[in-house]
């Protein structure tokens, strides 16, 4: 081990370079291990935050955007929401069960930093195929790690994604949502403000876990099973009843208005937490390394500093409220120790103004000396070299691909692809708070909507919806993306939602591969064109870089959170569900392209051209079927997405135990096709006229397609399969081949 | 009169609130027991709620039996006060001494989250006094530790005084003859591991809760 110590904590020479030129003198080994986290991928978005930018952010009701612990936005009745969605996805391919428990973990930092009650957790999650047993094991793992977590946090999970593809063996794909609600006027920054106020750090103690996740883990590729094992660790390990005793008292200190500042410890620990709040505030701190309680003895202050011990936040107090604050922790059992002190600012022309100080004991030597906002200001900026892969025909918007197959047994291809995902969130509590009107499984999540102070109800609802579709912007990124967005808001049609803000989780592979940064350059343009369209803020988000799964980028994988908002939720919502003798209405134009499908998927094809999106007809169809929605009409409804009209029948059909007799589909193209802007409604006969009328003045292409009857699926000229056989695959494909062995490889 | 009812708050327990909205929202005062005070405050009914108590660390209810909150809540069930332990409370109830037996892991080693179906099986308790003997109730569950276990004197005994108050239709966790909760000798109290406060709401997919909680709020004027 000869390299150089700035390369053994994965900096570059040239990054090295930069902080001897902004200290002005070679930097300490406390101070160079400062930088290499707080300069990692994870926590400075180096390659992606030149792209970012061009995400819309704005709207009338964003109280809070990007940038800050978590988006806010305005939801009626003097009540905000904040929103956030995080990876753990390299920690969940090292340590399944705490790396998913501690992305739980963090999330939810996030919100309550806002003075947010979190309220609900969604999880969107990707692993890698089910007939690996690797695979099989990090999955459990991770269900496993969120079930532990979650339920004993006492916050429900309430929806979220399950997909299978090798394309995530041995890195899975952890994405964490969590919603919070909080009186509009109690909202909190992360600022340190006010000389003389005091640091306070409140939770667990620091111990060795966790050093450097944020630059060994998160922002580095993976190499073989053994070396990984080398890393675990590097993972966190997670405490949820220490979480639950700190939401309850951090959420006290913020009702009492005790706090002028607060900030979660996440990533890079306390080194991130004190030079942010201190940057932010436009303040210096001096932050007295003996102060903080640790969890062994020994520990080096690069290590303190470093550390990414769980269930820990920095509180920013007078020292009037000192006592007060230390009456609530110890109410809640929770530990609170003044460990810095804020001083003044860089334009004081003080020597010490915003300076982050690390002391040995206040008053004593001092051990690192930085200016606070160098840590993130400074931090590098990559314009990385950016490339179309080999195939791709930029005009055409067409990648090389063989011709598709021919589709020989529809039947058997749509009993492929069924799939009960009840066996994961059937272990979350989704139904905690008494707000889960239609929990996960359905097009979205529905959430009575009640004040956070008060509890009372106002009548009205939220939904939340999570999609990512990694085949689709594996053959066109920018417009794969697009329609992500564009499933995301008809989802929310789907429950009678209009869509108020997005939060994005970036899920690529290798930075340094030029493909990579045109996927993401791409995403990012894609995500911001439909965004625009819809008139959709996107309010947060995460990068998480350098997903390579057994020396292969995974497929681009952007994975939106869309937060949407019921005005009238008296009636529940009709869900994916059949009525005997309902009428079958297909909503929305059919284009019979395949390239993209998971049809195509399972055949092993990749590349192609995707289905065209007209953003207007979109916002057409989402309105009508809101409308139509709201307005009781519909017997049920489901979007078509993955899988296409097909599995969009069949799982109707397995929801609702009865079967469907579907004519006008012309081929195995329109059966699986998976185009855009497009809903199966179930209409009572009665209804019907109606309801094509308003489809009609909506502008909107629909047809008859068939009837919801008996005990058969058929689609004329296609397939015909029972329900029970259909749905006998649906149920059992989880639990069987999660419960056929697994490999701790 | 409305009927104020205790509700016991542990750190870690998470269904106080829910438990306190479904108290109101059927007419009666919801109060927090704070588990550091050895009081039930004068309330006519105690709810123990559901969560993880002390993270359900050692064994759920094993460090919660111990919180002076509980010696008040002993001595109120000793005079015949109505105290019901939902989920979490139940585990709570069994290792206190209140109610007898054991809720080990569930059969099939997974968390369950679900609504399932129950019957009531007496009416002599204080949580079904006002539902009828073959009622069937969709109630949720939502926990790791529900698969009831006790001696066979025990059940024996639970059986020959009518103390199964409610039972699975279709058992989810593998308690034994499918019990879903009971109650002392008395009646007055009781443990379920199901959660009736989830099941007050057509919105929230069941209202069959409420039979169940009405016949607590109404259980001090039976006293």
């Amino acid at each position: 081990m000869d390299q150089p110590l700035h390369r053994a904590l994965g900096l570059t020479d040239d990054e090295a370079a930069s902080i001897e030129r902004i200290l002005g003198r070679a930097p300490n080994h406390l101070e160079l291990a400062m930088f290499a986290v707080m300069w990692s991928e994870h926590c400075s978005y180096k390659s992606s935050r030149l792209h970012l930018k061009r995400l819309p952010t704005d709207a009338p009701w964003v109280l809070v955007g990007p940038g800050e612990n978590a988006g806010v936005v305005d939801v009626g009745d003097g009540i905000a929401a904040a929103i956030r969605i995080e990876s753990h996805n390299h920690p969940s391919a090292i340590e399944p069960y705490q790396g998913a428990a501690t992305g739980v973990g963090g999330i939810l930092r996030d919100i309550f930093t806002m003075g947010a009650r979190p309220i609900a957790v969604m999880d969107p999650l990707r692993f890698g195929s089910l007939d690996d047993a690797r695979s099989r094991w990090i999955a459990e793992g991770v269900v496993n790690g969120i079930s532990g977590y979650g339920n004993s946090v006492g916050v429900p999970t309430v929806g979220g994604e399950t997909v299978f593809d090798e394309t995530y063996a041995d890195n899975p794909l952890v994405n964490v949502l969590c919603l919070g609600l909080l009186p509009a006027e109690r909202l909190v920054l992360g600022q340190a403000t006010g000389e003389g106020n005091l640091a306070v750090l409140l939770g667990s103690t620091t111990g060795r876990d966790g050093i450097g996740g944020v630059s060994v883990l998160a922002s580095a590729g993976f190499s073989d099973a053994e070396a990984d094992a080398q890393k675990r660790p590097s993972v966190q390990v997670g405490d949820p009843f220490e979480e639950k005793r700190l939401i309850e008292a951090c959420l006290e200190l913020l009702e009492a208005g005790l706090v002028v500042g607060i900030q979660d410890l996440g990533g890079a620990g306390i080194t991130c937490a004190t030079s942010e709040t201190a940057s932010r505030g436009g303040m210096g701190m001096d932050v007295d390394v003996t102060a903080i309680p640790l969890r062994e003895a020994g520990m080096e202050p690069f290590e303190i500093m470093t550390s990414e011990s769980q269930e820990r936040m920095l509180a920013i107090v007078e020292p009037s409220g000192l006592d007060a604050v230390l009456g609530i922790c110890r109410k809640w059992d929770i530990r609170a120790n003044v460990i810095g002190h804020v001083t003044s600012g860089p334009a004081t022309g003080d020597e010490a103004g915003g300076r982050l100080r690390i002391l040995d004991g206040f008053g004593g030597a001092v051990l690192a000396d930085v200016p606070a906002a160098s840590l993130h200001d400074d931090a590098p900026l990559y314009d990385r070299p950016r490339a179309a892969p080999s195939g791709w025909d930029e005009a055409g918007r067409t990648l090389a691909g063989p011709e598709l197959p021919p589709c020989e047994d529809p039947a058997a291809d749509l009993l492929a692809m069924v799939a009960d995902t009840s066996w994961v969130w059937s272990q979350y509590d989704h139904q905690l708070y008494l707000n889960t009107v239609e929990g996960p499984g359905g097009d979205a999540t529905v959430l009575r909507l009640k004040h956070p102070a008060t509890g009372a109800d106002t009548g009205r609802g939220l939904a939340l919806s999570t999609d990512g579709n990694h085949r689709w912007c594996a053959v066109d990124p920018r417009l794969g993306t697009a329609l992500v967005v564009a499933e995301a808001v008809l989802n929310l049609a789907s429950v009678g939602a209009r869509p108020l803000a997005l939060v994005n989780c970036l899920n690529f592979g290798n930075p340094e591969h030029p493909e990579v940064m045109w996927q993401l350059s791409e995403a990012i343009d894609g995500m911001a064109e439909a965004c625009s369209s819809f008139d959709l803020p996107v309010v947060g988000g995460n990068v998480s870089l350098y997903n390579e799964s057994r020396g292969m980028d995974i497929d681009p994988t952007p994975v939106v959170g869309v937060l949407g908002c019921i005005d009238d939720l008296r009636r529940r919502p009709p869900g994916v569900r059949l009525v005997e003798g309902g009428r079958l209405v297909l909503v929305g134009a059919t284009q019979p392209e395949l390239s993209g499908s998971l049809w195509a998927r399972d055949k092993g094809h990749r590349g192609g051209r995707l289905p065209a999106l007209d953003p207007e007809l979109h916002l057409r169809v989402a309105g009508v079927v809101r409308d139509l929605v709201n307005g009781g009409l519909l017997a049920g409804v489901h979007d078509i997405s993955s899988g296409g009209l097909a599995l969009a029948l069949a799982e109707l059909c397995v929801r609702s135990g009865l079967g469907a007799q579907v004519a006008r589909v012309a081929d195995a193209a329109e059966l699986f096709s998976e185009s855009p802007s497009r809903v199966v409604a179930c209409v009572t006969p009665d209804s019907l006229p109606y309801v094509e009328r308003v489809l009609g003045n909506a502008g909107v292409p629909f047809a008859r397609i068939g009837v919801a009857s008996g005990d058969r699926l058929s689609v004329k000229g296609l397939l015909d399969v029972s329900v029970a056989e259909l749905g006998t695959v649906w149920q059992q494909r989880l639990p069987e081949a999660l419960g056929s062995g697994t490999t701790q490889g | 009169m409305t009927t104020r009812v205790g509700v016991v708050l542990f750190p870690g327990s998470n269904c106080e609130l829910d438990a306190m909205e479904a108290v109101s929202s059927l007419g009666g005062d919801a109060v927090v027991l704070w588990h550091g005070e050895a009081t039930v405050q004068g309330v006519d009914a105690v709810i123990v709620p559901g969560g993880f108590a002390h993270g359900d660390y050692l064994r759920p209810g094993a460090i919660a039996r111990f919180s002076p909150v509980m010696a008040a809540v002993q001595a109120f069930a000793e005079e015949g006060g109505p105290v019901v332990g939902i989920c979490n409370g139940f585990q709570v109830l069994t290792e206190a001494g209140l109610l007898p037996g054991a809720l080990q892991k569930n059969a099939g080693l997974k968390f369950l989250c679900t609504t399932v179906d129950l019957r009531v099986e007496t009416t002599r308790s204080a949580l079904t006094a006002g539902a009828e003997v073959g009622q069937i109730l969709r109630v949720p569950i939502n926990h790791f530790e529900g698969n009831y276990t006790c001696d066979a004197d025990t059940l024996a005994l639970l059986q020959a005084e009518d103390r199964i108050v409610l039972r699975y239709l279709d058992n989810p966790n593998g308690s034994v003859d499918d019990i879903a909760g009971i109650c002392n000798a008395a009646g007055n109290v009781v443990g379920l591991m199901p959660h009736p406060e989830r099941a007050i709401s057509e919105l929230l997919g069941s209202v069959d809760g409420t039979v169940l909680l009405r016949s607590l709020l109404d259980a001090p004027s039976r006293v």
